[in-house]
């Protein structure tokens, strides 16, 4: 197999072969024998669904260095397959498109996914790769969905158009992945736009691989930095002569077959005319808050919790170490007391957390695939606008309510700093994750419904005036919604349970080292004995300013690591109905987890996140302390 | 006209489209100047999706008020 791949490198079509096999000289990682097969398509082409059958079990995903977007690897015989992110083109608008560029430059081989009921749009990619040089396979997929729809594509026609093979495939259904394997081997790059050629003799002539040359010209800033170039001026004239050829190719291949009438389509049509679109998200969004809230945050974590960590994992835990390091030693307290790196700290993680993060990831991953989440941006634009964001930023604000972290580096997805900003900011300050919900609900339960309104109407003012103040007074311009809306449809059960999986793996393994730190924390301070003095330290603002008891303050310097943690302080201390709304909503304001302020740090640096980190203590004491006085004033006082 | 005037089901012909990355990205989706779009839902004080064949695209207010129409009395190629 080895043998047959190197032929490829003297497998010229498109008259410039010559650009081939520079890969070597431009990435030096990159070995002679070392075959590249990266996948490669629009977003929702069906691209894992290739992944995964090229390559089985065995699948690393990693952070793509720089980037917060996850690129996964595997292998198929003796070559490296990786998938990109989907994207509409090779370019740099974002992140997923920066990530993709440079894998597909590196790539010896590019198998593209091309939507079949989208032909119109997937083309653009597709005589991209091969202007770009590269060597394509098309993978015509979703054939029988693009016959549903009315439209018969013919692939010989295609694939001669093109100048590359054309596999027409069902992948979900296992149809012309075989095709594909087999034709692997008879890769070639394709027909390019005959006069770049000339156009990009001048950057050739200096030495510069053909596909830089091309990006160079269509105005990545990227590449042309890389090259000490400024960018060429061509993209618009570049773009629009691809669109040309994508119209004739597309006029030439696809024939009208009838239309029959699909449910999923008027699915889809309801799902964005306000009239019926609001009821269903609403139905969308209670389903899910049962799923999470109530599901999985009550009965799935009482019994991942209690019975199993409190009543098992940490008695057992605690007779093992307590030979060693006996509690109410330092060392026992530090590993197995109350906060205990052994016993809490394990508890949290797995019997609360875990549970938590799965069934999040899961719900998410549905909501991913089905393709929903576009049409719930599309709703909510209009009240986003308002607060400086576009529809596109329900996505990190609705993740935000299963964790902040996770949300907060989905920020990246939005189109321009200023909407990072405010994205992280709320999201830092106002929304609560499913763990500090779960743990407040239980603070509040038992008070009666008028709790849970006042304290969810304070929680919504806030959101909005915080929201609606930045978009005021920061400078710059927010970008506005411009979303795909892919068709609707049902999630495969496989694909959804491996994303799930590679995606809790990935968040235990960033939140469990700072829990254990945490959990550290707090036990060098018991065992010193400083908690006492920050009691009396913060008596002020905890006793005399909110009207709660001294010992609030263990809660808030819990809330420093986690703040479901503060929750959880909070829920031992004896309250009053007012106290909890109280201190429910100043911990919910109140600093985000260790965790989040990494990542805010990571994604915003270090000015933005002291400032959000500084201005959270602020907000949650002063509106804290609004509101009891505010309640003391309607008669409702302590 | 600009497209956050068109009412749904009504087909127009894309004339002129904004500067910059937008612009790149639109002629990306399929959409340069001459395309006929169909307009598939106008949310009220919200975006305008537009619809070419199967491909829909939902497109905010503001950028919809940069993207200049001609307005089409029916669907182009098909015969009244």
């Amino acid at each position: 197999m080895a043998r047959h791949g190197h032929h490829g490198h003297n497998h010229g079509h498109g008259g410039h072969g010559q650009s081939r096999g520079r890969g070597a000289d431009c990435c030096p990682e990159t070995s002679e024998g070392e075959h590249r097969l990266v996948l490669a398509g629009n977003p929702n082409a069906g691209k894992s669904v290739f992944f995964n059958a090229l390559t089985g079990l065995y699948v690393d995903v990693s952070n793509y260095p720089g980037t917060t977007v996850d690129v996964s690897t595997g292998r198929y015989g003796d070559h490296t397959v990786i998938d990109t992110p989907g994207v509409y083109g090779v370019s740099s608008f974002n992140d997923e498109e920066r990530v993709a560029r440079d894998v597909i430059l590196e790539a010896s081989m590019v198998v593209n996914v091309v939507d079949a009921t989208h032909l119109d749009r997937d083309l653009f990619l597709t005589l991209q790769l091969i202007d770009l040089g590269k060597r394509v396979i098309v993978a015509l997929n979703m054939t029988d969905e693009a016959e549903r729809q009315g439209e018969h594509i013919d692939p010989a026609k295609l694939s001669e158009l093109l100048g590359v093979q054309v596999i027409p495939t069902v992948a979900v259904r296992g149809q012309g992945l075989k095709e594909l394997k087999e034709s692997l081997e008879l890769v070639c790059s394709g027909r390019a736009d005959p006069d770049l050629e000339a156009e990009l003799a001048p950057l050739l002539g200096r030495g510069i691989p053909w596909a830089h040359a091309l990006l160079i010209l269509e105005d990545d800033p990227v590449v042309s930095a890389r090259h000490g170039l400024t960018p060429g001026g061509l993209r618009d004239d570049l773009y629009r002569r691809r669109r040309g050829r994508v119209a004739a190719i597309v006029k030439a291949v696809r024939s009208p077959s009838p239309e029959r009438f699909s449910l999923a389509g008027f699915l889809a049509k309801l799902t964005i005319r306000p009239l019926t679109g609001l009821p269903i998200l609403g139905l969308v969004l209670a389903a899910l808050y049962y799923l999470i809230g109530v599901l999985t945050a009550q009965i799935v974590v009482n019994f991942t919790e209690k019975t199993v960590m409190r009543g098992f994992y940490e008695p057992f835990v605690r007779r093992l170490v307590g030979a060693l390091a006996p509690a109410g030693t330092p060392l026992g307290t530090i590993l197995i007391g109350e906060f205990g790196v052994l016993t809490m700290t394990v508890t949290y993680l797995v019997g609360l957390l875990l549970p938590l993060v799965v069934v999040f990831y899961l719900a998410m991953s549905v909501m991913e695939d089905s393709g929903y989440l576009p049409r719930v941006a599309t709703l909510a634009d209009r009240a986003l606008v308002k607060i400086g964001l576009n529809g596109r930023a329900v996505i990190p604000l609705i993740l935000g309510f299963g964790c902040v972290t996770m949300a907060t580096i989905t920020t990246r997805l939005l189109g321009s700093a200023r909407e990072r900003t405010i994205a992280v900011a709320l999201l830092g300050l106002a929304i609560p994750c499913s763990a500090q919900i779960g743990v407040i609900a239980g603070l509040l339960a038992g008070t009666g419904p008028l709790t849970f309104i006042l304290y969810a109407g304070v929680m919504f003012i806030f959101f909005g005036v915080i929201g609606a103040l930045l978009e005021r007074f920061l400078p710059g311009r927010s970008t506005d919604l411009l979303i795909d809306l892919p068709p609707l449809r049902l999630p495969r059960v496989d694909n959804v349970l491996a994303k799930t999986w590679g995606k809790s793996v990935m968040f235990i393994r960033e939140a469990g080292p700072l829990f254990f730190y945490g959990a550290l924390f707090i036990g060098v301070l018991q065992v010193t004995n400083a908690l006492p003095r920050i009691e009396a330290f913060f008596a002020p603002l905890t006793v005399g300013w909110l009207h709660l008891p001294k010992q609030a303050a263990d809660a808030f310097i819990m809330g420093i690591i986690r703040r479901d943690f503060g929750a959880a302080g909070l829920f031992t201390l004896a309250l009053t109905p007012v106290q909890r709304i109280v201190a429910a909503v100043t911990i919910t304001l109140f600093v985000p987890c260790i965790a989040s302020v990494t990542v805010i740090y990571k994604e915003r640096g270090l000015r933005e996140a002291s400032v959000l980190w500084f201005a959270s203590w602020a907000l949650a004491f002063g509106v804290g302390g609004l509101v009891s006085m505010a309640l003391g004033l309607a008669g409702l006082g302590v | 006209m600009t497209l956050d005037k068109a009412l749904r089901g009504q087909w127009a012909a894309i004339q002129e489209l904004p500067e910059g990355n937008v612009r790149a990205q639109i002629i990306r989706f399929g959409l340069s100047e001459g395309e006929a779009v169909q307009c598939e839902e106008a949310l009220p004080g919200g975006p305008i999706v537009i619809r070419k064949g199967t491909f829909r695209l939902a497109i905010g207010r503001r950028l919809a008020r940069q993207i200049t129409i001609r307005m089409l009395s029916h669907q182009p190629g098909v015969e009244r």
